[in-house]
């Protein structure tokens, strides 16, 4: 099965954010990349799906700081072929991601056609739309997202897809193949692959890099500013030792008829 | 005497016999041993023969002194004895047997010769005393987890019946007396001697060579492998433990794991092993036995045949590791460890916070050149329940003028526990960052106040000249309380017991430096049973503390050793390493000890005394 | 009618979706102040009668189509394209749920209109429509402008109360839209229920939830003596779920179950919006987590920042204690 996944770094918010000096960003020196959570369920279960039924997996990313752990990490975890799209200076909003990353799918020798597309369901950072069915868009792809199982047919034209919905309901469909396929969590979470194999990877493999082709589209929204938000209607908060708080908000029950 | 190998035995010569006997029990003796041999060949290499002074010591002190063994009530004593015993009853028996097989020599048996008979006279009788202790003790008073096999039954008895029937032949009065208990000795010998090498007893025979082939650095650690789980992926020195192991259940009667229910039987691991030696086939060892090891070295500690458990262990964490069979928990701390160089999954920039309250600020070592360079430890730095005995440290160093510096946000989590899941790879990396960072520090020592970081930082890290200067904190409170940099300033009321911590003490070997420290408080120091190499591990090391407790256990080993604790009757329990700190705290809440016994931290306690 | 405000009228097995209640809210407040008509685009198959729900609209666009029977993102986004270009709203909001995930962003894509996704709040300013959406998790805010008409607004739940936008009297008026679309690539095979569990967490009163800060399975055992002492459940956030230490059933947020009882006493749980969109309509909410920056305390009506392992055996004992003494 040819399949490609597509990832995105965004910024790890275990750091603290911090707001660049125009006042509409995140200052990117100060920032993290990390995997996007869902692009690493999409890397998982396509290298599934090569474990199960053999092919290859294909990963593309944009550049960006930290892209090439992901993808050494790729190919560690089983990755055949990982592409790094360059010259890009700063993170581009999701909208143009899909664009270039479509337009680099669409003219690259030997990754289109392939059998699916994965990628993950959403991202923190996607600001102006989710990268899956922009992607679809722009190959003229079927497209579905928030999966959590992908089993293609024996002859690859279709898989059935698991959708989540909510309160734990499920919705069983039927996609026809190729398509470009959100995918929510994996089968199996996400494998550990020990540091030392990613490092024989960094020794071994190559990134294969393709320069991003230049795209003329103005932006459709812009960022006017961006703040951290404030603890509007914040909680009150109640001190002291356990005991302490615990009378408090036993206080705090009685009064509303909950004890 | 009438030779006994003259005449028939059943119509049949005697020394034809004697001869066919020899043949076969050498025969079935030698084909037995070839074949282990031929195993240990074919399993991978490991150096066990470098600095042969220090090895053939080892011999003297704990084959023929067995100065670890004999300091056991009474089968210390008795083991020495029979150790001996055999000794004498083998050399001779050889040289009877010799003078059996060729009865034209010149030479007489051995018990004719004038001393040699009263030795073996007198070392049957005492033998056969010993030996009797060792019965008692395993059939009356038998320890736990000390297999009373049939094996060991069989064992017992032909010992007894190789001195008893020497004996009889000693004291008879009658040639044919004499001459049955010669026969029935020598073949009982032969016997044994082809029985050997298919039972527990083998250990007779490896536990020498156990001991010649001992590692002699304390760090259970094996040289970097892919990992074993085959009997070719182990070593030949890995593999010997299967054979001198004697099954006297030591290991196990010490182990935190096995001692509260976990799945880990350190005797079972060594029974693994004889199979896989020995090509009985068998499962490979089920993971969570193999993840409910805390690396605390008391079974090879304990164990009178030098087997080395933890470097298995090891190896078969490595090869699940590399299959990336890791749980999610330890999977997240793995993780967390490579990506932001600590296992709490904090920012680099969050690791100095911990100086936030203090007097003056601690120096950068990175950008000052200082005495001590304090490497502080994720668990001192980031926990706050810890953070308060690494601020008295601190205070402590500050008020006694002592030229110290940390790294700030350029220190990485040691790599230690890390190394010890099986996950060498990240500790390369880890420690590659250090020392990337600690070479560009000008600096006499490095201060420790994590006993996991000190023993990394000072046995396993790959310094360009030699070992690293790493020193404990209770080691230099020590020095400065007795140099009077610092001085109690206060009377601390209450017994204190303190608990060694597994790599300060097991692996370390430093066990006075905070008791020094804590007479110098003026404190009573009342001590644990299981104290100094004795100590029972708290259940955090190799990782335990990031990994799910898949079992329900009754009692965890934190627990237990906080009820041990409260029973010497101390108030106040004092740790010298901030995982002790932690896991103790817990256990007192959930034992329900709270108001009876307090944790203190060595340096936190200092503090006090001294009013910093 | 052009210029108006459109919201996608989401809706389940015969119901329209609380989440389009919030939209239709949203949707009312900006077509006030910007003199503009609210309308719906009530996109189904048979299912004219969910017209009658919408009335804080004034009018209803109803696109009857059996290929819009169940929501396929590429089908419905064709259908609402077609309306939006007869239509000519100036914003469309299309709530952000499992069911319409896809169809705002392919909207978007069809139309080459503005997008902001994660959107909490919609204003007005010089009679331009400005949104705030979160990004990363919650932690940021950003305001952004859109370039150029309509912009498609993917609506996150929890922006407005569902209430505000119900209406008791039906829609002015309801009118069909006809679409012609493609043979659908996607079909819907079948739903699958989830278990029943033990335990129905919407009807409970009381909800003690735990999240990654509970640490261990063996902890929850504090949660439900807590739950068990004031006659409630456990339940929990996501990643407790996803490691297997609480049922499936269990789920409160995005992919599990909204809930709304009397008292959630959130333990451990950062407040990622996922979760929150589960639990926001509680009545009581009380939030415990070592980490005072954590966003549930945003939403939570009383906070505290302590180790759920050190307050939850205090609060079992201090809930037994006055239950016994007010029972004595």
């Amino acid at each position: 099965m040819k399949l490609i996944v597509l990832i995105k770094m965004v910024p790890d918010v275990v750091e603290e954010l911090v707001i660049g000096e125009d006042g509409k960003s995140l200052d990117i020196d100060a920032v993290r990349m990390t995997l996007n959570e869902s692009d690493d369920h999409a890397l998982e279960e396509a290298i599934l799906l090569k474990e199960r039924l053999g092919g290859t997996v294909t990963v593309v990313a944009l550049d960006s700081p930290e892209v090439d752990e992901a993808l050494y990490t790729a190919i560690a975890k089983g990755a055949d072929r990982v592409i790094k799209i360059t010259g890009i200076d700063l993170p581009p909003p999701t909208r143009e991601t899909a664009l270039l990353m479509a337009e680099v799918l669409r003219s690259q020798p030997g990754l289109l056609p392939a059998d699916a597309i994965l990628t993950g369901s959403q991202a923190i950072d996607d600001l102006d739309g989710l990268l899956a069915p922009l992607v679809a868009h722009e190959l003229g792809l079927p497209y579905l997202g928030i999966l959590t199982r992908i089993c293609p047919a024996e002859d690859l034209k279709s898989a059935t897809v698991l959708k989540e919905f909510a309160g734990g309901l499920r919705g069983e469909f039927e996609v026809p193949l190729p398509a470009v396929l959100g995918v929510q969590s994996a089968e199996k979470p996400p494998r550990y692959v020990p540091v030392a194999k990613v490092r024989a990877a960094m020794k071994s493999a190559q990134i294969e890099t393709v320069p991003a082709p230049a795209r003329g589209d103005r932006e459709l929204v812009c960022v006017s500013a961006m703040r951290i938000p404030e603890e509007a209607g914040a909680a009150e908060m109640l001190e002291g030792s356990p005991e302490e708080v615990s009378g408090k908000l036993c206080g705090v029950l009685a009064e509303r008829g909950l004890l | 005497m009438h030779d006994p190998v003259a005449g028939t035995l059943f119509g049949v010569p005697g020394v034809l016999i004697l001869w066919v006997a020899a043949a076969v029990s050498l025969t079935l003796f030698a084909t037995r041993v070839w074949k282990y041999v031929a195993v240990l060949r074919k399993a991978r290499g490991e150096v066990r023969w470098d600095r042969p002074a220090q090895r053939l010591w080892r011999f003297v002190e704990h084959v023929l002194l067995q100065r670890k063994f004999v300091r056991e009530p009474w089968i210390g004593a008795a083991h020495l004895i029979l150790f001996w015993a055999f000794v004498c009853y083998a050399t001779t028996f050889w040289w009877n047997l010799l003078r059996g097989l060729f009865p034209m020599l010149p030479i007489p048996y051995a018990e004719q010769a004038p001393v040699v008979g009263k030795v073996l006279e007198w070392s049957g009788i005492v033998g056969l005393v010993a030996l009797a202790v060792a019965a008692v003790r395993r059939y009356v008073f038998t320890p736990e987890r000390l297999t009373r096999s049939a094996d060991a039954t069989r064992i017992l008895i032909l010992i007894a019946v190789v001195l008893g029937s020497y004996l009889a032949g000693a004291f008879a009065t009658s040639d044919e007396v004499r001459h049955a208990a010669w026969w029935v000795h020598m073949l009982t010998v032969l016997g044994f001697l082809a029985y050997l090498p298919y039972s527990k007893h083998m250990h007779l025979l490896a536990a020498p060579f156990s001991v010649l082939f001992t590692s002699l650095e304390r760090t259970g650690m094996p040289a970097p492998s892919e990992g074993a789980v085959k009997r070719e992926e182990f070593t030949w020195r890995q593999l010997f433990s299967g054979l001198a192991c004697a099954e006297c259940g030591r290991c196990d009667r010490e182990c935190p794991a096995f001692q509260s229910g976990y799945p880990l039987s350190p005797k079972e691991l060594m029974e693994h092993v004889k199979r896989l030696v020995r090509g009985d086939g068998g499962p490979p060892m089920d993971a969570a036995a193999i993840w409910s090891c805390t690396t605390c070295m008391a079974c090879m500690e304990r164990c009178m045949c030098f087997n080395e458990h933890l470097p298995l262990i090891i190896e078969m964490r490595r090869r699940l590791v590399a299959e990336g069979a890791v749980d999610a928990s330890l999977q997240e701390a793995l993780m967390k460890l490579n990506r932001y160089g600590n296992s709490f999954g904090l920012p680099a920039r969050a690791r100095p916070k911990w100086t936030q309250g203090l007097p003056a600020p601690v120096k950068d070592a990175r950008k000052e050149a200082v005495e001590y360079l304090w490497f502080v430890g994720d668990y001192a730095a980031f926990d706050p329940r810890v953070q308060p005995a690494t601020r008295a440290m601190a205070r402590l160093l500050q008020a006694a003028g002592v030229s110290f510096g940390a790294l700030a946000e350029a220190e990485m989590n040691s790599g230690n526990d890390a190394r010890r899941t099986g996950e060498e790879g990240l500790f390369e990396v880890l420690m590659e960052k250090n020392l990337a960072a600690i070479g560009k520090v000008s600096c006499q020592w490095i201060l420790s106040t994590d006993p996991h970081s000190l023993h990394a930082l000072k046995n396993e890290y790959r310094w360009r000249n030699g070992h690293g200067r790493v020193i404990h904190h209770s080691e230099l409170l020590a020095s400065l309380l007795s140099g009077g940099k610092l001085s109690p300033q206060r009377r601390l009321e209450g017994k204190v017991t303190y608990h060694d911590p597994c790599y300060l003490g097991r692996y370390n070997g430093i066990y006075d430096a905070p008791r020094r420290v804590l007479t110098s408080l003026g404190l009573e120091l009342v001590e644990m049973p299981r104290r100094r190499e004795r100590a029972f591990c708290c259940g955090a090391g190799g990782g335990r503390i990031w990994m799910e407790d898949t079992v329900k256990v009754a009692e965890r080993p934190a627990e237990a050793r906080v009820r041990e604790a409260a029973a010497t009757g101390a108030a106040t329990l004092v740790v010298a390493c901030p995982k002790d700190l932690v896991m103790f705290q817990d256990a007192i809440k959930t034992t329900g000890l709270e108001g009876k016994l307090q944790v203190r931290e060595l340096a936190d306690l200092t503090a006090e005394a001294c009013a910093v | 009618m052009p210029g108006s405000i459109l919201i996608f009228a989401e809706h389940f097995r015969g119901q329209v979706t609380e989440a389009t209640y919030e939209a239709l809210a949203l949707g009312r407040e900006l077509a006030g102040k910007l003199g503009a008509p609210l309308e719906a685009a009530l996109l189904g198959s048979e299912c004219r009668q969910l017209a009658a729900q919408l009335g804080a609209a004034s009018r209803v666009l109803y696109v009857n189509h059996p290929v819009l029977a169940d929501v396929i993102p590429e089908s419905h986004a064709e259908a609402l394209a077609q309306l939006v270009q007869a239509v000519s709203p100036k914003a469309v909001i299309v709530p952000l749920s499992n069911l319409s995930m896809g169809v705002g962003t392919l909207l978007g894509a069809c139309l080459k209109a503005p997008s902001v996704n994660f959107c909490v709040d919609l204003t007005v300013i010089d009679g331009s429509i400005q949104a705030k959406a979160i990004l990363y998790g919650g932690k940021m805010e950003a305001t952004v402008t859109p370039q150029g008409e309509p912009l498609i607004v993917g609506l996150w739940p929890g922006s407005r109360p569902p209430d505000a936008g119900r209406s008791p009297d039906p829609p002015a008026s309801v009118e069909d839209f006809a679409v012609t679309l493609s043979e659908p690539r996607i079909k819907l095979k079948s739903y699958i229920e989830p278990e029943a569990g033990d335990v129905d967490i919407r009807e409970q009163p009381v909800l003690v939830a735990v999240g990654r800060g509970i640490q261990s399975q063996d902890n929850i055992e504090l949660a439900e003596e807590l739950a068990a002492a004031l006659g409630g459940a456990v339940c929990g956030s996501r990643p407790v779920i996803d490691q297997g230490w609480l049922d499936l059933s269990r789920q409160v947020g995005k992919s599990g179950a909204t809930v709304k009882p009397k008292l959630y006493l959130a333990v451990g749980i950062s407040g990622a919006p996922e979760h929150v969109e589960g639990m926001r309509g509680a009545s009581l909410i009380v939030a415990v987590n070592t980490d005072p920056q954590a966003p549930i305390f945003r939403v939570a009506h009383y906070g505290v920042v302590a180790d759920a392992l050190d307050l939850l055996p205090a609060l079992t004992e201090a809930v037994r204690k006055r239950r016994a003494a007010a029972h004595a």
